[in-house]
């Protein structure tokens, strides 16, 4: 076996801080548009139109049973024959959005769905319209319950972002290709990688823990 | 490591060979003589060599053969053979000539000897007609595709700093980003622009420069200088004809470098 070398990354330590803030910056952006998304997507599944709510729910079974990377070639490579041509970073921003968006509006909406039919009641007889039941009452619980399934879906996101080095955007991963293209040293870049997402990964995870602890404390 | 040993290999038994043969009479007389100029030609290189579609071979070193036989006043027999036995078809006198995208190098020239260069092969940068780009420096504030990690990538990270890079997993991605606007040129094998180019035509790439030049050459087995001499004038004549400028057209969908 060849000897290791983790020196051989040094000439390179600039191109993986780049990736790496690249990768922490795309995933935090599109962890809050596809949220957002999300709660838009699981209010128009449970209390919006019915239209809105059919609409919904054909973007969320076509966005949850195709392959994420399908879904980021169609917006690079596919869209600009229809005439929109996007950046490398938009597009792979573009493309988690809609990614975590049709996942976190199935997540919220179980949440909702869980809320009891008291609560509803209860802020109607208080004379709110459903709107505002479901922004004052009924969300904050629900979000509270699928608090810890909703991080695991933003850590799967944070993950699948590695594929967006497929369009030439300059993430981890793509630093990572691109240095082995050039030392041809794969154990040493591929385990300092591996090590970065897992560290990743386990920061995010403590973080959102924190987070949920301080947006729905303990009634 | 084992190229190199496969080839010392190579060219050891080759010696042999010929020095087990017997003394002949020159290339170019027995040729006329038999009326059949032998080829070695590819079978698995489009456009130089690729089936047809009723199996026969065609291509840029198939009509090459052609015009050689044409000029010689003989019959031509195509030999298909592949990358890794055109040289031992040669060499055992199964072949007269070898005319399969064969690329000069010092190794090689100790074994066979190469007429002028009959095609062009080279890696370059690529754009649509309308992109002033004449050098690595004018590629400032353009964005190029590439692959990652093959020569024209590894050598244009060098030549051209000021250039935006996008690099590629595969060929075909490349491909795509310039076929699709992504990138407004793309760094890639004349070959590869060729075959965009026949299927793209709306973003038809057109050379803009060469980073690395490798031209394709006729191989013949080593001292036959008549064979040697007439192939070249014939070669000579079909470009100042303007004959090999239309082959390049045909088949590689460009014409020849002005360098040529």
């Amino acid at each position: 076996m060849r000897k290791l070398d983790f020196s051989a990354l040094l000439p390179y330590a600039d191109a993986l801080v780049e990736g790496l803030i690249f990768t922490v910056v795309l995933t935090l952006v599109s962890t809050l548009a596809g949220i957002a998304v999300g709660t838009v997507g699981a209010w128009a599944r449970t209390s919006g139109p019915r239209w809105a709510g059919g609409l919904v729910a054909a973007y969320v079974e076509v966005i949850r049973n195709t392959p994420f990377i399908v879904q980021l070639f169609f917006i690079f490579f596919g869209l600009p024959a229809a005439g929109v041509k996007l950046s490398e970073a938009s597009a792979a921003f573009l493309a988690m959005t809609i990614n975590l968006g049709a996942y976190s509006t199935e997540i919220i909406r179980a949440g909702i769905d869980a809320t009891p039919k008291g609560h509803w009641e209860a802020g109607l007889s208080l004379a709110m319209s459903r709107f505002e039941v479901f922004r004052h009452v009924v969300l904050a619980p629900a979000f509270k319950k699928v608090w810890p399934a909703l991080s695991s879906q933003i850590i799967i996101v944070m993950l699948g972002s590695s594929v967006v080095s497929q369009i030439s955007a300059e993430d981890l991963t793509y630093a990572a290709n691109f240095i082995q293209s050039r030392n041809f040293r794969a154990f040493e870049v591929y385990f300092l990688v591996t090590a970065l997402y897992l560290a990743l990964s386990i920061a995010m995870r403590a973080a959102l823990a924190a987070l949920g602890a301080k947006l729905f404390p303990k009634v | 490591m084992t190229l190199t040993r496969t080839f010392a290999a190579l060219t050891a038994a080759l010696t042999l060979s010929l020095a087990a043969l017997p003394a002949r009479a020159d290339a170019l007389d027995d040729i006329k003589k038999a009326g059949v100029l032998k080829v070695a030609v590819p079978q698995d290189f489009a456009p130089f060599g690729s089936a047809g579609p009723d199996l026969k071979p065609v291509g840029y070193d198939i009509d090459m053969a052609g015009l050689l036989a044409r000029e010689l006043g003989v019959k031509v027999e195509v030999i298909p053979v592949t990358s890794a036995n055109r040289i031992p078809y040669l060499e055992t006198g199964k072949a007269d000539l070898v005319i399969s995208s064969l690329g000069k190098n010092p190794d090689r020239e100790k074994v066979i000897d190469f007429s002028v260069a009959y095609a062009p092969f080279f890696s370059g940068v690529f754009g649509a007609k309308d992109v002033a780009v004449a050098k690595a420096e004018d590629l400032k504030g353009k964005t190029v595709g590439a692959t990652r990690g093959a020569i024209e990538e590894q050598e244009l990270t060098k030549l051209a700093p000021d250039a935006t890079i996008k690099r590629y997993e595969d060929n075909n991605a490349t491909i795509a980003a310039f076929i699709s606007g992504q990138v407004d040129l793309i760094a890639t094998g004349n070959v590869v622009a060729a075959a965009i180019a026949e299927k793209s035509p709306a973003r038809a790439p057109v050379s803009k420069f060469v980073i690395k030049n490798s031209p394709c050459y006729v191989g013949l087995r080593k001292n036959e200088p008549a064979l040697l001499a007439k192939v070249n004038e014939i070669i000579g004549k079909a470009k100042a004809s303007g004959e090999l400028g239309k082959l390049s057209e045909k088949w590689l969908k460009a014409p020849l470098p002005a360098d040529f």
